[in-house]
């Protein structure tokens, strides 16, 4: 198949390339920019002008809820709704049910992703058996089985000293440890610790949480020189020690979840319990600290932090629901959200969605160098939407963005050199 | 959309009672002056008004009351409403029933209001948002967050004995962090233009920046409860001491407890308030409960009025459901 994107504007972060040009894939690959390679006869033309094509996203974190809760979505309900997107690489935590701490979950998934044959969907391991933090899992096995990392899945390791050991092993498979960064005994609470809600009367989760977690974490990063990537910052104070911590040399990576760079404590007004989420929204303050530092590189990765739900789940008092919010149709267009309102470059904004998260990943994706895998995003960065009840593709309907006008319609998507997914009309 | 609007129609009339927070000093004033005028029923031989004849109130209560329960019964029946408690704490929640579910099935016996008590913050508001609109939603507790009739009472009583709000000083003492009691009261007594709210606890028990609730914070009793007109103690529950927010009840008594030692330090004519149960020995001494300064009692008998005004000024505002006669 080969395949010619005609008069798009390209946008290739990884080598600093914004263009207008037209892209040549063939075989699954890119062959050309600008100019047709010798005897190149195009299967299909993509009518891309007035479009930006960008490398296909890569997605951090997305809960796709299966094996185990298929209750809340699956494994190809969920992959759909990325490649609309235009997430062409989904990764997904160990958390699943059983867990993702032996090699045949992950040869399952694998199966199951196959068969929805959508996007790229990618396993990080658990650290311990379980999760339970007790044992270490079979990290050698779960990476001979193709696992991208290994992960605490959400639940942080209770024991430092398991912890520590876990690392070790880790590192000594050379595998990339991404960790979620709280103290879960001071992580009991529903809202960040502050004015809000102090005034709602939800118990609170001090920011001191995360911060302090990373602190004790990053000491065994400089003890080890194990690469450490922390999952989901959400404090202006995480943000700091990060940035010390990487000009210091230190091999340690971070990502944000979108909603945190546009929501804050004050989004939960009325109880809303689609802003439930951990960690929680912090202040505005907070909200700033995390924009700057996805500017100023501290921060290498925007993710979805997609976690669907069935609509019970959200439909009870706040501290009744479940936390987390259905990130995977909204990723694109609220990074172009911040952009558009709130004049973060674009060049950085599509990096954190592309070669940043490719380079945690350790894998040549992300990027549309010639001979690169061909995932490619085509979208329309002037239309407009009015994102209406009931319209995420996901099964998880759980959104505080319904209502919002979100720019950026993604038109075309192309995995590995074939087009997956093309908006109707 | 914040509580506080939701719970007034467009003309900024009373619909729900869900917290004091966001209202104005008119709402509050209406409720006090309709509450001192309702106040003189109990008095009368036949202890009941009409006003809720033909009625339905539903007591939901999921989490364990009962002055609470028992007076906005009171109050119900002196209305003339009929009355229906269901203490779900024991019922269908936990049988695996979703909250959704209950207010559905109890919604269809068609009931007018509905009073809510449950341990999560804002549960009042959610069921209110997820009610028929003919049904009046009372907030009779949720989680830390509000006990808005609580506060009315408080206040209440606080006026029948010092009226001069702007001149008055207020301490609220004790576990503040966990009081839906405390919130409330604080919001009510800055509507109503309190000149000076004081809180005294251990850091413990306070939560974060709550000095931007408009209240001066103290650590001390010596010095808080300095000049102070009235002294509102909170119930400190036994099981905080679990959670390692205080060493010992002893030594929470020996910091925080009101003595007649310490009430001495108020002004000569101080009023002690406590909203129940009190724990005699944990916050407060037997000879201040029981003395001449504590209207502890007397709160509970206005609780009775300050409920029937609530109730009769949320009912007259909704729309009446499609069909019932005029």
């Amino acid at each position: 198949m080969r395949i010619v994107i005609q008069g798009g504007r390209v946008l290739d972060p990884a080598h600093h390339l914004d263009t207008v040009a037209d892209l040549f894939v063939a075989d699954g690959k890119i062959a050309s920019l600008g100019q047709a390679p010798a005897g190149f006869i195009a299967d299909r033309t993509i009518d891309a002008r007035h479009r930006i094509v960008c490398p296909g996203l890569i997605d951090l974190c997305a809960r796709l809820r299966e094996p185990g809760q298929e209750h809340k979505a699956t494994i190809a309900s969920e992959t759909r709704a990325a490649v609309a997107g235009g997430i062409m690489t989904l990764v997904c935590p160990p958390d699943t049910d059983p867990p993702i701490d032996e090699p045949a979950v992950i040869e399952w998934i694998r199966r199951r992703a196959k068969a929805a044959g959508q996007v790229r969907v990618l396993t990080l391991g658990a650290l311990t058996h379980r999760l339970r933090g007790e044992r270490l899992a079979e990290m050698a096995a779960l990476k001979e089985a193709g696992c991208v990392g290994v992960s605490d899945g959400g639940q942080p390791i209770g024991n430092s000293r398991v912890l520590r050991r876990a690392l070790e092993y880790a590192a000594t498979f050379d595998l990339t440890v991404f960790l979620t960064p709280f103290d879960p005994e001071l992580s009991h609470g529903l809202a960040h610790e502050g004015q809000v809600a102090t005034r709602m009367g939800l118990p609170g989760i001090p920011a001191a949480a995360e911060n302090g977690r990373i602190a004790r974490d990053l000491e065994l990063v400089r003890d080890l020189g194990v690469r450490v990537h922390f999952g989901r910052l959400s404090s202006a104070r995480s943000v700091e020690l990060i940035a010390r911590a990487r000009a210091e040399g230190l091999p340690v990576s971070a990502d944000v979840a979108i909603h945190h760079l546009h929501l804050t404590e004050m989004d939960l007004a009325g109880f809303d319990s689609r802003c439930h989420v951990r960690p929680p929204l912090r202040s505005l303050r907070d909200k700033d600290a995390l924009r700057a530092g996805l500017v100023s590189g501290a921060l290498s990765a925007i993710c979805s932090d997609h976690q669907p739900h069935e609509p019970d789940a959200k439909q009870a008092p706040f501290g009744d629901t479940e936390p987390g919010i259905s990130g995977l149709d909204t990723l694109l267009s609220l990074s172009l959200r911040l952009v558009r309102d709130s004049g973060l470059p674009l060049m950085t904004v599509i990096e954190r969605l592309t070669c940043g998260p490719a380079q945690i990943l350790g894998l040549d994706i992300g990027h549309l160098g010639i001979g690169a895998t061909a995932d490619v995003c085509v979208f329309d960065p002037d239309a407009e939407t009015l994102l209406e009840p009931g319209a995420l593709r996901s099964r998880g309907q759980n959104s505080p963005f319904i209502g919002w006008a979100l720019p950026g319609r993604v038109t075309q998507t192309l995995l590995e050199g074939r087009v997956i997914y093309q908006c109707e009309g | 959309m914040s509580a506080t609007h939701f719970q007034l129609d467009a003309q900024g009339r009373l619909l729900h009672f869900l917290t004091i927070e966001g209202l104005t000093r008119r709402h509050l004033t209406d409720i006090l002056d309709t509450a001192e005028s309702l106040h003189g029923v109990a008095e009368r031989r036949v202890k009941k008004l009409p006003t809720l004849h033909g009625k339905t109130v539903i007591n939901l209560f999921f989490e364990a009351s009962t002055r609470t329960r028992t007076t906005f019964e009171l109050a119900a029946k002196r209305l003339s409403a009929d009355v229906l408690t269901l203490n779900i704490a024991t019922s269908s929640a936990v049988k695996g029933e979703s909250l959704l579910d209950t207010l559905r099935n109890i919604e269809a016996m068609q009931c007018d209001m509905f009073v809510v008590r449950h341990e999560q913050s804002g549960a009042a508001e959610f069921i209110a948002r997820h009610v028929k609109p003919h049904i009046a939603v009372l907030n009779a507790g949720d989680g830390r967050h509000a006990h808005p009739t609580q506060a009315m009472l408080d206040v209440f009583t606080i006026r029948r004995h010092k009226p001069d709000f702007p001149n008055l000083q207020v301490a609220i003492v004790g576990d503040i962090l966990h009081s839906r009691v405390a919130r409330s009261l604080i919001h009510a007594l800055s509507i109503l233009g309190t000149g000076d709210i004081r809180v005294i606890a251990p850091r413990t028990l306070l939560p974060a920046q709550v000095e931007n609730l408009g209240v001066r914070v103290f650590h001390h009793m010596q010095e808080g409860l300095r000049d102070v007109d009235v002294v509102v103690m909170l119930r400190l529950q036994r099981e905080r001491m679990e959670g390692a927010l205080l060493p010992s009840e002893q030594e929470f008594f020996q910091q925080y407890g009101l003595t007649e030692e310490r009430l001495a330090l108020a002004q000569p004519d101080a009023i002690v308030m406590h909203p129940g149960p009190i724990n005699r020995g944990v916050e407060i001494d037997s000879r201040v409960a029981d003395g001449p300064h504590s209207v502890i009692l007397e709160q509970v008998t206005n609780g009775i009025a300050v409920r029937m005004a609530v109730m009769s000024i949320t009912l007259g505002h909704h729309a009446r459901p499609v069909g019932e006669d005029a």
